[in-house]
């Protein structure tokens, strides 16, 4: 990739979606998340890199509470959300989840047709009031997701039964399928080959022209590819957020000119 | 990548450490390859060592239990005489009724010597031994007759009659001419007027339903018992421990797995069920004894307390059954509804569950195979001996009338004396493994159409 264009990718400052102040993860007695400080803006690709096991992911899942499944987690300071803090008690985490979509590392359809995939989520959430409400859901999700017209002949097929890049594009459609502002995705290509990556970072810049979106990659051309801002986590700790083109050509930490060069991680 | 994986160039060679040609094994491969073999053969041996058995208990159970599916009956024509059944010709139920069982051994007899004088048989049996060779239940299936139809008092009616249990036994090969020498039940000159009523076409062995259908009979007349109302009790126990076992232990399970916070309590629990799996059933028994009859005063021989205690004893199997389904469902599932903004009790009952159904299907069907076949809890409440029930008539009176079951109706029958019985001990256990194969098929398919779903 040319280092000019990165150093194009700037933004127009965009509003504040996400605000996260002196957050600090601990499982058990492992101290994850050391002192994070971000904001991640709407209308933006945020990309989360750094090496396995720096806390990248574990951050992710703290924006949409999935952390909360796990018993010995424990998450303290302030996440932020259109400025309202999620870990307040009077947040009810199913809600946010709904507001905060997610798409995991390895696609996930449930065992149902590509149409329940879809359709689950307005459905528990009560998003169409008939059939044919249902089904513009449906399709408007599943063309968003860049999978309508692979499938539109064949709704009632099983989800399990698509191709790795089709069955994660089909959990993307899944996740937009809920109306979310945020979009979380946790290493979303990891699982797939080069020619289903591409598709899918194509839809991810496509996905923020309506969401801000998060994505936690291992890949660094990814994330210069598909982001405009970057945050590079090591050892628990946020070492550096700024925007991509920055990070990836004028980084200030020598740690990150480390990992970006290959040194280390 | 470098090339330190290439040795330096001029030091000298390091000998081979696979030398020698490929062709050839090493000693070392040889005797890997002969200990690989030897555990084949081990293996194969042990299966073949099980074969043997299975079939050797498979041919035992049906080369015993097969006569029990036969009876000899005897055809006569009864003439019912007024004289002895209705002295005042008035056909007045109530005076009918008044004859009892003991009044009908005339009429028995009667019939008999008619029945030798038609086909021109030559015997010196007296007309009481004659009828000795009809079953003692023949005198009880007359009066219900007559007592069904009071117009045929007076007509000749041909009637189907079970012979004793030790005619069965002669035309089974059990009872022979040696064998006999000391029972007074039966003697030689009996047996020789049964060859002639065989040949006569009179008494015959056929297909008998009744042991299917009928109840238990007592000590004297093995050649009526039958294990229909043990199956009905059976039936009705299976339905409690359904209606109880499954909710109660697919509720727990669920809670355990998905909701429960680990604690200490929770690890007791579950340390418990796995313990409450493997207590001896006598025990469950004994506690059934203590709470639901000594304490909560329920009947005695109830099929209703039978299913209460075989459902304390299914329900650790289930719930550790059910828990292991749940666990085997991946957690992708889970994160992917609640991704999506389910409720956890949503992701467990709208994606979980169902994927978890097979095998909590399965293992609900195992836990009543095992309660079906279970003696010991049943003895302790009083389910096992002769208990002289009909039919249930009810739902009520299924769950509450005295009752038995199969395996306790087969423990009953093989303790009796008559060999009569035990010929019957083996034809209820062709039953009952009859019905457990069908339950494990069921289970086996049942997994198999939920998996194939996708």
């Amino acid at each position: 990739m040319n280092d000019m264009t990165l150093m194009d990718k700037t933004v127009d400052t965009q509003k504040i979606k996400i605000a996260a102040k002196d957050v600090n993860v601990y499982y058990g007695d492992t101290h994850a998340i050391k002192d994070v400080n971000v904001e991640i803006e709407d209308n933006t690709v945020t990309a989360f890199i750094g090496p396995s096991g720096c806390g990248k992911s574990t951050f992710l899942r703290c924006l949409n509470r999935m952390n909360d499944t796990i018993s010995t987690c424990k998450v303290k300071g302030d996440i932020l959300l259109d400025g309202e803090d999620i870990y307040d008690k009077r947040v009810d985490p199913v809600q946010l989840r709904a507001k905060v979509g997610m798409v995991f590392q390895k696609p996930n359809p449930f065992p149902k047709s590509i149409y329940d995939n879809v359709a689950y989520g307005p459905r528990i959430h009560g998003l169409a009031k008939n059939k044919a409400e249902l089904d513009e859901i449906v399709e408007k999700s599943l063309r968003r997701g860049a999978i309508w017209d692979e499938v539109k002949d064949r709704l009632d097929a099983p989800g399990t039964g698509l191709s790795g890049g089709q069955q994660q594009r089909l959990c993307i459609a899944r996740a937009v399928a809920t109306e979310p502002e945020v979009l979380l995705m946790d290493e979303p290509c990891s699982a797939l080959d080069p020619i289903a990556t591409a598709q899918v970072e194509e839809l991810i810049d496509e996905l923020r022209s309506q969401y801000s979106v998060v994505i936690v990659t291992h890949s660094m051309q990814q994330a210069a590819r598909v982001s405009q801002k970057t945050a590079f986590f090591h050892l628990g700790s946020l070492v550096e957020f700024g925007h991509t083109g920055t990070i990836f050509t004028n980084p200030e930490d020598p740690r990150t000119e480390s990992y970006i060069t290959g040194r280390i991680g | 990548m470098t090339d330190l994986s290439q040795s330096p160039a001029g030091a000298a060679p390091e000998p081979r450490k696979h030398g020698g040609s490929l062709l050839e094994q090493t000693p070392r491969t040889k005797r890997r390859n002969a200990a690989e073999k030897r555990f084949r053969a081990y293996g194969i041996a042990a299966i073949a060592a099980g074969l043997v058995m299975l079939l050797i208990l498979v041919t035992t159970i049906v080369g015993k239990g097969t006569g029990a599916f036969q009876q000899t009956f005897v055809t006569l024509e009864v003439e019912l005489l007024e004289s002895k059944l209705d002295k005042k010709g008035e056909r007045n139920i109530e005076d009918i009724k008044k004859v009892t069982t003991f009044g009908y051994a005339p009429i028995i007899k009667g019939a008999m010597e008619a029945a030798v004088a038609e086909y021109g048989i030559e015997t010196s049996l007296k007309a009481k031994e004659l009828a000795g060779i009809l079953s003692k239940d023949v005198a009880a299936q007359l009066r219900d007759y007559v007592i069904a139809n009071p117009d045929q008092i007076g007509q000749t009616v041909e009637f189907r009659f079970l012979a004793s249990s030790r005619v069965d036994g002669y035309l089974k090969g059990r009872v022979t001419r040696d064998s006999i020498v000391n029972d007074k039940n039966i003697s030689a000159e009996q047996l020789d007027l049964v060859d002639a009523l065989a040949a006569a076409g009179v008494l015959e062995k056929t297909f008998n339903l009744d042991f299917i259908t009928g109840a238990d009979a007592s000590d004297a007349r093995p050649e009526a018992a039958g294990i229909g109302v043990s199956m009905l009790g059976s039936l009705f126990m299976m339905l409690v421990v359904l209606a109880l076992a499954l909710p109660i232990g697919v509720a727990a399970s669920i809670y355990l797995e998905e909701f429960a916070p680990q604690n200490w309590l929770t690890d007791m629990i579950e340390v418990n069920i796995s313990n409450l799996a493997a207590v001896p059933s006598i025990v469950f028994g004994i506690l059934g004894l203590a709470v639901f009859i000594n304490y909560m005063h329920l009947p005695t021989s109830a099929p209703l307390v039978g299913g209460l205690v075989l459902t304390l004893m299914t329900l650790p199997t289930i719930i550790i059954s059910t828990r292991a389904s749940l666990k085997a469902v991946p957690p992708s599932i889970r994160d992917a509804a609640l991704g999506v903004g389910a409720s956890k009790m949503q992701a467990v009952f709208h994606h979980v569950l169902p994927l978890a159904a097979p095998g909590i299907l399965t293992g609900t069907i195992i836990g009543l195979a095992q309660a079906l076949g279970e003696t010991a809890p049943l003895l302790l409440i009083g389910m096992v001996g002769f208990i002289a029930s009909n039919a249930p008539e009810t739902i009520a009176d299924g769950l509450l009338a005295p009752n038995s079951a199969m395996p306790a109706q087969i423990y009953e029958w093989a303790k009796r004396a008559d060999p009569a019985f035990y010929e019957r001990a083996w034809g209820g256990i062709i039953i009952l493994l009859l019905f457990l194969v069908t339950m494990n098929t069921l289970a086996v398919i049942l997994r198999r159409r939920f998996e194939r779903r996708w």
